[in-house]
Parts: C-alpha cells; structure tokens; sequence
C-alpha cells in the first residue's frame, strides 16, 4: 500500500510539484540525504517522460505517482500512453550519434527527418532498433524532443541502481527504488 | 526558483546566464532566448549555467540544439559548468564530449575565441 500517491493532469508545470513531493517523501523516510538530488532528477525524468508522451498523444489522463517506504523508497511512476513496447534504456550509444555534424547541412528545421515508423516517438520505442535509424542522420536529424527523449532514458539508467520499466495496461511503468538506512 | 536568463556581451562573445531550474516546463523559454540570439546575429555563444539548480533532459535537448543552430550558422558554444552536480548530468549522458565546457566565464570567452567549432 503506497504511503504517498499522486495524480497530475499531463501539464508540464506539474513535473516540479512532483519533485517537490518525491524528495519530501524520500526525506520523510528516512532516504540518505546524498540520494536525494538523485531521487529528484530521476522522478522528474520518469514524470517528464510520462508528461511528453501523453502530450505527444493527445492524452488527458493522470500522470500517477506512487511512494511507498516499505523495504527501500520505491517510487512508480505510471502513464497512459502506449508506446508500442518495452523500452531498454541505454548509455552506451549517446555519444556515437552526438559527436559528428551533418554532411549534409539538413539545417536547425530537420525535425522532418526523423527515421521513419517511430510516428509521434522518436527514441521512446524499442531502442534496439533505433541504432539502425540513428545512423542515417545522427543527432543533427533528430528534434530536440528526441534528443531529451534519449538523454533522458540514459539519465534514468544512470542514475537509478534498482529501474524496471514494463508495459502495464497500455502504458509503461516506470519504478525505481532506493536504499532506506535499516535496510542496509 | 523559477527560470532567469539574462545576457551580456563580452569582447565578442554572447553570454546568456542562465538560473533556477531548467526542466519541461521552462526549457522553451530558454530555447526562446537561444534562438533570438543566433537569429540576431550571435555567432560566440557562451552559456553560463553557473546558478542553475537544476537541469533535466530537456534542457541538455535545449543546448544539444542550440549547438546544432550555432555550428550550422558557422558559430560556437561554450558551456559553464563548475558545479559536480552538473557535470555528473553531462557525464551520464555523454555529452561532456560533444560540448566544450568550461569553469568559468572567462574561461569559456579566453578559449573560444581561438578555435570555433572544431568537430569532437
């Protein structure tokens, strides 16, 4: 049972409520206080995600966040938006596709030069394709969306030890724990 | 803290002094800003990310693309970053190899001035 749950409308502006609320609970329970600046970049990361996708889609639905502080601080975070898949986040390739400028100048509008069959989710969908569609353009192909997209999943992996992502209902949850001190 | 931009010239260079939090929410103010800039001509940009407190990947999406407009207008950024809770943003995601980064404003205007876009 979760000690803290929260639901926002997809609004950008709520993101920072969420870190707000993260941290206090995390604080609350007990979480080391040098954890703490990573609990709040990740939960606003996960809420991001969640906010961009439903935007992306049109959604209204609740962005959820759930806290609980059982056996280490969980927190899951839950959209609505299908995604088409399981995303596998990945540090590895941010900087191949980040490195060279274009050959061939596609100019700062080249967001029509995204890899075809991804539609409104560049990035987000199943990453081990994504290689192959990166290659053709690079970063310099790829909207900003894109990009953060990207760098946003390689942060999570980062900075998370404990991170699952599984498709539940017709979205992803996202879930992510830490250390509480009596746990060791 | 919300969002702060301002922006002052130093010898040739643009520095646009960014504060507060930079995440989805007020990332597109600071692309707002990034775009004035290069479309008004500044071609040294200098982003001083000093009192930032907080950064997300929307905001390196942001710089990511500033760069993208600033190397295709035949510029340059620089990033000022001295903080280790930062650079551990550019660590994890690797862009610490695709921007120049620097300490200090003077340390970010004194070396790019010499060799612009030069590819990583």
């Amino acid at each position: 049972m979760p000690t803290v749950r929260l639901s926002f409308s997809p609004a950008p502006a709520h993101v920072g409520t969420a870190r707000l609320v993260a941290v206090a609970v995390a604080r609350r329970a007990g979480v080391a206080e040098e954890l703490l600046e990573e609990i709040r970049l990740a939960i606003g990361e996960a809420c991001s995600r969640a906010v961009t996708l439903h935007r992306t889609q049109g959604l209204s639905d609740m962005v959820e966040v759930a806290m609980d502080d059982d056996e280490r601080f969980t927190v899951r975070v839950l959209d609505h938006a299908g995604n088409g898949g399981v995303l596998e986040p990945s540090t590895a390739d941010a900087v191949l596709f980040l490195t060279d400028p274009p050959t061939a100048g596609t100019g700062p509008s080249s967001a029509g030069a995204q890899p075809p069959g991804n539609g409104a989710l560049p990035a987000i969908g199943a990453l081990s394709g994504a290689a192959t569609a990166y290659e053709a353009g690079g970063p310099y192909a790829m909207s900003e969306e894109a990009v953060a997209a990207k760098m946003g999943l390689a942060l999570l992996a980062g900075l998370v030890d404990d991170l699952e992502v599984a498709a539940v209902g017709n979205g992803t949850q996202v879930s992510m724990s830490w250390p509480l001190p009596r746990s060791g | 803290m919300e969002l702060s931009l301002s922006t002052r010239t130093v010898a040739d260079h643009t520095v646009l002094e960014v504060g507060g939090e930079v995440d989805v929410y007020t990332a597109p103010r600071l692309r707002e800003r990034l775009v004035e800039l290069v479309e008004g001509g500044a071609r040294s940009v200098v982003v001083d990310l000093n009192r930032v407190e907080f950064l997300d990947s929307t905001g390196l999406g942001v710089l990511v693309g500033a760069l993208k407009r600033l190397r295709a207008a035949g510029g340059s950024l620089a990033l000022v970053c001295g903080h280790e809770r930062l650079l551990k943003i550019f660590r994890i995601t690797a862009l610490d190899r695709v921007f120049s980064l620097f300490d200090t404003v003077d340390a970010a205007t004194a070396a790019s001035g010499a060799d612009p876009d030069q590819p990583a």
